[in-house]
């Protein structure tokens, strides 16, 4: 009989399939921290069926919103989104990678006009944008600049 | 100081309705009208080629011998926040050449960008009292960005870093009129490859056109790896030198930048390493007859004075030709060049 290393939720959301060793990528995206009120299993570098290794990450209580989504497949693009109530999973759907990143990160260059700040300290009134140009590895460019993102985990809005 | 704001009144003088016998061909692909012009990389060959062709039929208008004024009643809004003496010159020039009339500004203390405005407020004012937008700015992606808040076509002079695709197309413009041809030719850039805002589009354009190309700069300031990826997926695989005697001999084109000195921390280093790219009638004994040089200019002593009275300089030209270009292009984004 297969073993369960973690117990299963009632309601709530099981992301699998995510990249190992991204899970904790993955709690942060949710704003998972410290003042934590419902219960959150991680598991780190397990084997998955495809004979790699994968994290897997159940959170208590909570959906997950379009900006999470988004965010969550750009760092892990082959995650399974699992709605469960009651126990069932009453949806599954995979993450897809976008053509096109909105809002979600900002970039690297400090000379790009999306960091421009006026003397009052407001940003330009536009969300920093980005051409997906690979999704393994990552690979982002910004529309404005045209500079290539190194690291996008690492700017993550 | 004050904001140096101008405007000069278009010129009433007998005027031809149209430049000259444009390339019907060419102004029939080209239907440019409300396009925004902020990277070379947004164009494709053939609309270079139709953008020179056109420029080279705005010569004679641009050196005064012939009038024109199809730009009637259009006003050009030339944003300048940062020092230019050639780009803001040449706008002004070729928009006035063509009967328009210019607002704007060259530096923008006492402007509303200084009290805090954002760029994207500036360029919808500038969008509603204006036909067409020159803008440059010290942040790369400003261009983009405006043409994102104006209706109006918006033309970047230079964003930070970045893209300048107006220097480019004068540039291609010069070695095609010079030399008859872009592709096949092999194309030397010298100097300053690193921080050079020009060579890395003009780089980009003539792989685009199948140059063969050189750079030759010092190893601390070779072309960065990112434009040597992007020249080789047009099939081009660039020479690397760092030795300009090396490089010379089968070169057809020298294209000369600055070497700026605070990119040394000392000065004698700079001093040695400034000398050993320089033009001069020495060098060019060792060059092809016909080898052209050229430069974005300003000039300081990469290339000797004395060079300048051989026919092989073409820096000067180069900088007149900014003026048929830019005539081109703004004729063609206003839509009034057919």
């Amino acid at each position: 009989m297969k073993e369960f290393k973690v117990q299963p939720i009632r309601n709530g959301t099981v992301i699998d399939h995510i990249d190992s060793g991204k899970a904790l990528k993955v709690l942060k995206i949710m704003d998972i921290d410290e003042t934590v009120k419902s219960t959150v299993s991680v598991i780190m570098h397990v084997q998955s069926a495809k004979n790699d290794y994968k994290d897997i990450v159940k959170v208590e209580d909570k959906e997950l919103n379009p900006k999470e989504l988004q965010k969550i497949a750009l760092i892990a693009p082959h995650a399974t989104i699992n709605i469960i109530r009651d126990y069932d999973v009453v949806k599954k759907s995979r993450v897809s990678a976008p053509d096109r990143v909105v809002g979600i990160v900002r970039c690297a260059n400090p000379n790009c006009i999306t960091n421009s700040k006026t003397d009052l300290h407001t940003y330009e009134p536009v969300d920093p944008e980005f051409v997906v140009e690979s999704t393994r590895p990552l690979k982002l460019r910004c529309i404005y600049c045209d500079r290539e993102l190194e690291n996008p985990e690492e700017h993550l809005v | 100081m004050p904001p140096y704001f101008y405007f000069f009144p278009k010129w009433s003088i007998t005027t031809l309705n149209y430049p000259c016998h444009f390339s019907s061909l060419s102004m029939d692909m080209l239907d440019m009208k409300g396009r925004d012009i902020v990277s070379i990389g947004d164009f494709t060959v053939d609309e270079i080629e139709g953008i020179l062709d056109l420029a080279q039929n705005m010569v004679p208008i641009a050196k005064g011998e012939k009038t024109s004024k199809i730009l009637d009643g259009k006003i050009l809004a030339a944003f300048f926040f940062e020092p230019s003496t050639r780009t803001k010159l040449s706008f002004e020039s070729a928009m006035l050449r063509l009967g328009g009339g210019i607002i704007g500004f060259a530096n923008p203390k006492g402007t509303s960008a200084s009290k805090g405005e954002t760029l994207a407020d500036t360029i919808r004012m500038a969008e509603a009292y204006s036909d067409v937008i020159v803008l440059r700015h010290p942040r790369e992606g400003a261009a983009r960005l405006a043409a994102k808040f104006s209706e109006k076509p918006v033309i970047n002079a230079g964003d930070g870093a970045g893209q300048h695709p107006t220097q480019t197309l004068l540039d291609l413009f010069t070695i095609r009129s010079e030399k008859g041809a872009i592709g096949g030719l092999h194309i030397n850039l010298v100097g300053d490859l690193k921080y050079g805002r020009t060579v890395h589009s003009l780089a980009h354009a003539l792989a685009m056109f199948g140059a063969k190309l050189s750079f030759t700069a010092p190893p601390e300031l070779q072309m960065p790896d990112h434009v040597i990826k992007d020249v080789r997926q047009y099939g081009i695989e660039p020479e690397i030198h760092t030795s300009l005697e090396d490089s010379v001999s089968d070169s057809d084109v020298l294209y000369v930048t600055r070497i700026q000195k605070e990119r040394f921390p000392d000065l004698a280093e700079y001093e040695k390493v400034a000398g050993a790219y320089r033009i001069d009638l020495d060098l060019l004994d060792k060059a092809k007859s016909d080898v052209i040089i050229m430069h974005p200019l300003p000039r300081v002593n990469e290339i000797s004075p004395e060079v300048d009275d051989t026919r092989n300089a073409k820096y000067f030209t180069q900088a007149f030709n900014g003026v048929p270009v830019r005539m081109a292009l703004l004729s063609l984004v206003l839509g009034v060049s057919e």
